[in-house]
């Protein structure tokens, strides 16, 4: 049936679209966290700012990291689609 | 999703192995990469002065701030694998900036290469724990108590597969992501110049996710250098 795949993939798209959506929205969230714990330490301390920003540039791109596993996921939903050939067919390629 | 021009895929074509670099464009600017390393070493370290001369200094400064840095992270017994991190750091982070040159593929916008950088870290995690302790490396994952051992070994093999995981896909979709923003953007508004401050953002990425890597395989081999706990 040609309609199934489009369903299929109609499908994905939107749970490709909410995927992403709902990680860019916790991970910005836990990074502003971090960032707060981080400037803080700084206003107490300002002579601590050297290893307070590595340490909370290093947080932060672990906290990123969890973001862009769910962009990966949502990327190979929209372009790695298993039903890719199927798609490309319906489209007219 | 046609990556649009790429100055060494024009060569490629020139020679007429255009299928081969159309098919394999990291492994093409991977060799570039590695002859550009390789290049600016050999010219660092030709005549080696007391008083160094710029490029000597140059490299002296990077390698001893990499070291310093890996020595207060992993201890003075780990000074030995300083190579493997030293290059791994130096080889991605050239490798993320070649993305930011218009007419360059960075190699690790692909998952071969990142995926390749974190088998060769697993690896070498292992070899060096085995190194260390031999068969008794196997209580790294086994745990406090020895009836937890159905439950904990496990999560522990899992988690040391989760670590080429994460590695390689940290990279992977940052610089990826980095790739598609951009393109996507000069599609969109190109002639306004609209991918620069992405581009601004991207020389940060490139030298944060390098410097994650690197931190990242330091604690994995400080971490089985170590007793098992």
């Amino acid at each position: 049936m040609a309609t199934s795949p489009l369903s299929f993939f109609i499908a994905s798209v939107i749970a490709a679209g909410f995927g992403i959506a709902i990680a860019a929205a916790f991970c910005g969230i836990s990074q502003g966290m971090g960032l707060k714990a981080a400037v803080e330490g700084i206003a107490r301390n300002p002579e601590s700012s050297g290893k307070v920003t590595v340490t909370m540039l290093i947080g932060l791109a672990m906290i990123e990291s969890l973001c862009i596993y769910a962009l990966v996921i949502s990327l190979i939903l929209i372009y790695a689609h298993p039903q890719a050939q199927a798609i490309a067919a319906l489209l007219g390629h | 999703m046609e990556h649009p021009y790429l100055i060494l895929v024009k060569l490629f074509e020139m020679v007429g192995l255009g299928e081969f670099a159309r098919a394999n464009v990291h492994v093409i600017y991977t060799w570039f990469v590695m002859l550009f390393l390789i290049g600016s070493g050999y010219l660092g370290t030709r005549n080696i002065k007391m008083i160094p001369g710029k490029a000597q200094n140059f490299f002296e400064a990077v390698i001893s701030a990499i070291e310093n840095f890996m020595v207060e992270t992993a201890g003075e017994e780990g000074r030995w694998f300083f190579p493997i991190v030293g290059t791994v750091f130096i080889y991605i982070f050239v490798c993320n900036l070649l993305g930011l040159v218009p007419g360059f593929y960075p190699p690790t916008a692909s998952l071969n290469t990142t995926a390749s950088c974190a088998i060769v870290v697993f690896f070498i995690t292992h070899y060096i724990g085995i190194k260390y302790h031999g068969t008794h490396y196997i209580k790294h994952f086994t745990g406090p108590v020895w009836w937890l051992i159905p439950i904990i070994l496990p999560i522990e093999v899992i988690g040391h597969m989760a670590r080429v995981l994460s590695l390689s896909f940290r990279l992977f979709g940052n610089m990826m992501g980095h790739e598609l923003v951009v393109t996507i953007l000069l599609t969109l508004a190109g002639l306004f110049l609209a991918p620069l401050p992405i581009m601004a953002l991207g020389i940060f990425v490139a030298f944060v996710q390098a410097f994650i890597f690197f931190l990242l395989s330091v604690m994995y081999f400080a971490g089985s250098m170590e007793e098992a706990h």
